[in-house]
């Protein structure tokens, strides 16, 4: 290592700060920009848009279950005037499918990958932007393409229909469904565009880790954050395509006249027989194979986030650096080879599913590895409860509901009761609310300062947590025992059936939890735009953390460091002895007392 | 304010599992007040379920717990320094060999349930040599084929075959087979009382047996999204002895083969007859 004067802190300036590329006037600074900060800022107002689109569909769903052929409040007299008010069959079917469409592919992913990833990969590294920049702001604008088809599906016969799985035939021909027609292609091309976002941001993502460390950042180095947009930038381009090949075949079944995914003699709708030798059970293998994957997509990011945001509010080091790496690793390549455990009353060949089903089991244990760390993370902390430690608690809380309840899951004969019915929901809402979106709230709070300068409000994020809390598990709880009474998913009516009857007044308690939870998300939109010009203004570095990220800056100028960082040790050192700090910066080369430089050097140097 | 959030983590998981507990008084658990499976395989599913059940109930309530009582801990920790651990490698050991001997034995435990449910090899020889009947489910009902009596069900409906729909009759305490088969798109059979789902494939003739073990009316409903009035595929299961089983189908011979003048079509009764001689 050559040293340019290196300065007191132990940092090096940069020659020239702006090599990279020029911040530019300002269409090429706030709006077509390059700079990764600002396409964060971008992702997080487009996706916590999205938010709110996918929340109210939501609403409306549990409105449809709680007071079922009732006159939806507000928008139903002018929305569905023909009904009388009422919500439609084809419309319910429509609002969960573009409920879980937003939510996944307009929310989720792009919130931990597009703002998060964009955020704080080069931050955290120790770069100056991503690698490929532009790409980077193309991944940003490939969203909005996508964001209008999804948008024009709505005004097509009732919108896509099919659910968001879009199995075939029900997706896969026109005839099938009232909203299969346009809709669904519009629906497919959404899709499609989404995927390219995804792609080129994973791409980057790889490529800026790789390559653009700082010196001293060795992968063991690397604070958790990073690795769980790593890990989920390589799943991400590994299982994006597949998905993207099976949209593409269903586009040409549903325009071209192949037939990939239906075969012959199906009389739908009275129409006459179809020619066909394709197999719907096709769809299901290429949609999961992308889709289980995404799962891990969508919670990787947060477990890596809430690793470091523990671990600085507990004032300790995370417990056990490398198992989690290697747990995190073992999640995502498990994550490939499991995807049939959503196909086990599919009709696949049943012996496959024994397979699927130990791998499966097998993706808990990595899992429990990493509750039971961050659970000794806390142990014996300075635990400090602010608003983002609260959010990782319930992260931590609730990621153990939804790990627990997927053991049913993994079980095929129990699955074969479970499968399709509110289980699942109650399941994979605990995963993706419950813990992925506790996870974001947390990060959001964290992370604020550094994007705006200023710090959000303590008693706003509060209420809203407890609010969150509080209506996300008196939504979601009682969906388990929805799923053992067997209601089945997607059902506009459940009521029909005589053994679900009885099941009104619980639905009704959802419904009621669920718009409390709708609600309380005002108050996190009114603290960021608050905080965003009249919070309190924050330093450096406002936690006492000690990664990259808070040597620079609040927010980070363009090409994000003053000086390259030098790194010098793992990214958790909390609880040290040095001066009056009880932390100690990557950056800092401070040797530290015996005892404990040889606790620290066990995880670095093995 | 550190120990009031403890207890407001504490809650939640306590909320859970008095709602837990109290789900099979309340009605809260399987269909029909949580009746017990009406069939054999179901009973040995649900023991599964019960066994996963206590497993990660005490997973459940052991992380909570602990979880809460490190943020107690960690609240009213007065060192000037959180503890420096960096990791335990025979703690990281314990924990990882504990949860996977655990799961290993769940996995293996499941496999003969698992077997003799899906696996053909291992059906009743008797229920695949005659099947049932074959249910068609298309948009928005489900149709059931049954052969004419004393004959065996064939690939290709027959002129003789029995139709109904929305109502299948199965006879209790032995194994039957039905073939299911769907016209338009994907649906899935659906019979929660025995524990009982499988998909119905467009194009594929997928065999599924069951055994009831008690007589009564069970609901059949469907389980994958097929369109707008996928929730309104109601149909019931009637399971009977086998006595009432024949009659309904001789009944129901009657009503299909009735020609208008009190008469059953000659040729029909001819090979009912025969049928019963033998």
């Amino acid at each position: 290592m050559t040293t340019l004067n290196p300065s007191p802190t132990g940092l090096q300036p940069i020659l020239n700060p702006q090599a990279h590329h020029a911040p530019g006037n300002f269409i090429t600074k706030y709006i077509f920009s390059t700079d990764h900060k600002i396409i964060a800022i971008q992702f997080m107002f487009t996706t916590l848009l999205m938010m709110i689109v996918g929340g109210v569909l939501a609403l409306a769903v549990r409105w449809q279950l709680a007071f079922p052929w009732e006159s939806m409040p507000i928008v139903g007299p002018w929305l569905f005037a023909a009904e009388g008010g009422q919500i439609s069959p084809e419309f319910y079917t429509m609002l969960f499918t573009m409920h879980a469409t937003v939510m996944i592919f307009l929310v989720i992913i792009p919130i931990l990958a597009g703002t998060f990833g964009n955020l704080l990969i080069p931050l955290m590294i120790g770069a100056d932007d991503m690698a490929f920049p532009r790409l980077n702001m193309l991944s940003y604008w490939f969203m909005w393409p996508a964001i209008a088809c999804f948008g024009m599906s709505f005004a097509y016969a009732g919108g896509p229909a099919a659910g968001w799985t879009s199995y075939p035939i029900l997706a896969d021909l026109a005839q099938a469904a009232p909203g299969s027609g346009t809709a669904q292609t519009l629906w497919l091309l959404g899709v499609t565009f989404i995927g390219f976002s995804s792609m080129m941001g994973s791409i980057n993502y790889m490529t800026t880790i790789i390559n653009m460390r700082a010196p001293g950042m060795t992968f063991f180095r690397l604070p958790m954050t990073i690795w769980g947009l790593f890990i989920t930038a390589i799943l991400q381009a590994f299982a994006l395509p597949v998905l993207t090949a099976g949209g593409f075949m269903q586009v040409t079944d549903r325009l071209l006249g192949t037939c990939f995914f239906y075969p012959s003699g199906l009389v739908i709708n009275n129409a006459a027989p179809t020619v066909g030798g394709g197999q719907a059970l096709l769809w299901q293998h290429l949609f999961w194979f992308y889709s289980h994957p995404a799962v891990y997509i969508m919670l990787l990011p947060v477990m890596g986030m809430v690793s470091d945001m523990l671990s600085c509010m507990c004032r300790k080091p995370l417990f056990g650096y490398k198992p989690m790496v290697i747990s995190m690793s073992a999640i995502a390549s498990l994550g490939f080879i499991v995807w049939g455990h959503h196909m086990y009353t599919s009709g696949m060949n049943p012996a496959v599913g024994m397979a699927f089903m130990v791998a499966t089991m097998m993706i808990a244990l990595p899992s429990a590895v990493k509750t039971f760390n961050w659970t000794a993370t806390i142990w014996g902390g300075k635990v400090e409860f602010n608003t983002v430690t609260l959010n990782c608690i319930a992260f931590l809380s609730m990621f153990i509901v939804g790990g627990l309840s997927g053991i049913f899951m993994a079980a095929v004969p129990v699955d074969v009761y479970f499968h399709d019915t509110y289980f699942i929901v109650a399941h994979f809402h605990y995963v993706l609310f419950g813990a992925t979106l506790f996870g974001v709230f947390a990060a959001i709070h964290f992370w604020f300062p550094k994007m705006f300068g200023r710090m959000m409000n303590e008693k706003l994020g509060k209420t809203h947590f407890v609010l969150t809390f509080i209506g996300a598990n008196g939504t979601f709880f009682p969906m388990h025992f929805l799923g053992m009474q067997g209601m089945p998913r997607r059902y506009a009516d459940p009521y029909l059936h005589g053994y679900l009857e009885h099941l009104l007044p619980m639905n009704q308690f959802m419904t009621i939890s669920a718009i409390v939870m709708g609600f309380a998300q005002i108050l996190l939109f009114i603290n960021i735009f608050y905080s965003m010009f009249f919070g309190p203004k924050a330093g450096r570095n406002p936690w006492n953390a000690t990664t990259l990220e808070w040597t620079t800056p609040s927010p980070p100028g363009h090409g994000n460091f003053d000086f390259i960082p030098m790194v010098y040790h793992g990214p958790n050192e909390y609880a040290v002895v040095n001066g009056n700090k009880d932390f100690l910066m990557q950056t800092e080369k401070e040797s530290l007392p015996a005892n404990e430089a040889v606790a620290t050097n066990t995880l670095d140097e093995t | 304010m550190g120990k009031g959030w403890c207890l407001f983590f504490l809650f939640w998981p306590i909320a859970a599992v008095v709602s837990c507990a109290m789900a099979p008084f309340v009605g809260w658990s399987f269909p029909y007040n949580n009746a017990q499976a009406a069939s054999n395989l179901g009973i040995r599913i649900d023991d599964l379920f019960y066994i996963i059940l206590i497993v990660t109930a005490i997973v459940f309530v052991g992380t909570q717990a602990v979880l809460v009582y490190a943020l107690w801990r960690g609240a009213n920790n007065r060192e000037e320094r959180a503890t420096n651990i960096h990791g335990n490698h025979k703690l990281e050991l314990i924990w990882s060999i504990i949860p996977g001997a655990i799961l290993l034995f769940l996995a293996i435990y499941q496999m003969n349930i698992w077997a003799d449910f899906r696996i053909k090899k291992y059906y009743p020889e008797a229920a695949v040599k005659d099947p049932l009947a074959e249910v068609t489910a298309r948009q928005f009902e489900w149709r059931f084929r049954y052969p004419a009596i004393g004959k065996k069900l064939q690939q290709k409906p027959q002129p003789d075959d029995l139709y109904s729909v929305n109502e299948l009759h199965v006879p209790f305490g032995k194994p039957v087979m039905i073939q299911l088969r769907s016209d338009d798109v994907q649906h899935s059979f659906f019979l929660p009382a025995l524990r009982i789902k499988q998909d119905a494939l467009p194009g594929l003739q997928i065999p599924v047996w069951f055994e009831a073990n008690k007589p009564g009316t069970y609901d059949l409903v469907c389980a994958e999204l097929c369109g707008w009035g996928h929730y309104k595929m109601k149909a019931h299961v009637i399971v009977q002895p086998e006595d009432e089983y024949q009659a309904y189908l001789k009944n129901l011979t009657q009503k299909q083969f009735y020609d208008g003048l009190g008469k059953i079509a000659a040729k029909d009764t001819g090979t009912e007859s025969e049928a019963v001689e033998k």
